[in-house]
């Protein structure tokens, strides 16, 4: 019986076969899930293509997490397709270009606002849209970039990382009371669509091959898929707040 | 499975068509895609899906980059499926 057997879960961010939820979906169907997915704008129908390489098929709900009549509807259409939900994947992110590549010093609020919107804020958004389909025992899982440090390149999309920890704590806080559980996966680099967007990813490459203890790769998503995964499982019954990092260890490097 | 140019140009021509809402009477061998045809980062990534679909091959990402014109894609698909 896999871990997830029986469970319901919203997967959001499935843009292509390298995004990271598009490897939580699968495994998460692998494991007995049932999968729900959601897709973003001009991008749904390319969410509905990819949706045909998971094992199993997935209904498709459109959501953009800025959108307060998709967040007000998103309970409804989740129930059309399951009764209710065990779990919950943000695997959401977004910044500008102005906001990200060494521009820091120079980057206008409204570019800032965006990518914490999208990138954090959502988190609580999307939660509290979910919220009345909850089971007792419902797992939310965020995917972050470590946010206690500075990385090159990667700016206030790095801001919207740390925002997006403290968000999860506070929700965390907030919503034990009914079981619900917040945890993130702080993944390494991994070259999806939104990390390519990211003018001089590369750099980030050669930090994890210079310092990570374990050997990483940059093209494998599924290290992070699974964590997220255990974690929407019945085997962290008692964590929340918590930041799991799939990072080969890098983390906890001082060199 | 062999393909001949013409009918994975085409393919090509309806899901470009598709995908990017540009007519397929416009859509010509040597055009090029982020020029010409004004495909974005998204459209082409789906485009390269749609025909990995259609065509039954694969098209790996460091390869797309090299796909400038309509005719690269052709080209490079009729090769895979040889
Ligand atoms: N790739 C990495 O190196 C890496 C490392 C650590 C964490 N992450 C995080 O993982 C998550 C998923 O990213 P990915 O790397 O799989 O890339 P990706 O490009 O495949 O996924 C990003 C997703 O965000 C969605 N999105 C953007 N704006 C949205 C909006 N307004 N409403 C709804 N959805 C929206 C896109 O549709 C896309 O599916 C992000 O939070 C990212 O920051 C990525």
């Amino acid at each position: 019986m896999g871990i997830l057997q029986g469970k319901n879960i919203l997967v959001t961010g499935v843009l292509t076969d390298g995004s990271i939820a598009f490897h939580i979906a699968k495994i998460a169907q692998e494991e007995g899930a049932n999968v729900v997915l959601t897709g973003f704008g001009r991008a749904l129908s390319l969410t509905t293509r990819i949706a045909g390489r998971l094992p199993q098929p997935a209904p498709i709900i459109e959501l953009d997490v800025t959108n307060q009549e998709h967040l007000d509807g998103l309970a409804a259409e989740v129930k059309k397709h399951v009764p209710h939900l065990d779990g919950v994947v943000h695997s959401i992110g977004f910044a500008p270009e102005a906001a990200l590549g060494g521009n820091f010093l120079n980057t206008a609020w409204e570019d800032v606002s965006t990518a914490v919107h999208i990138s954090a804020y959502s988190l609580k958004s999307l939660t509290m849209a979910c919220r009345p389909t909850f089971k007792d025992g419902a797992s939310v899982v965020g995917l972050d970039f470590d946010a206690q440090v500075a990385w090159p390149k990667y700016d206030w999309m790095g801001v919207a990382k740390a925002a997006l920890e403290s968000t999860s704590r506070y929700l965390a806080r907030d919503l034990g009371a009914e079981n619900v559980r917040i945890n993130l996966v702080a993944a390494g680099p991994i070259r999806t669509m939104a990390a390519k967007s990211i003018p001089g990813f590369d750099e980030f490459e050669k930090v994890w091959n210079d310092r990570s203890p374990l050997e990483w790769d940059v093209t494998d998503p599924v290290p992070a898929a699974k964590a997220a995964v255990a974690l929407l499982s019945d085997w962290f019954p008692k964590t929340t707040a918590e930041i799991i990092h799939v990072d080969g260890g890098l983390h906890g490097m001082g060199a | 499975m062999a393909l001949s140019q013409a009918d994975v140009l085409a393919g090509i021509k309806e899901i470009v068509e598709e995908v990017a809402g540009i007519p397929a009477a416009s859509i010509e061998f040597d055009k090029n895609f982020t020029e010409d045809l004004e495909v974005d980062s998204l459209s082409m990534v789906e485009v390269v899906v749609a025909c990995e679909e259609r065509f039954g091959v694969k098209i790996p990402d460091e390869k797309v980059t090299d796909l400038a014109t309509v005719g690269d894609a052709v080209n490079f698909i009729v090769n895979a499926a040889a």
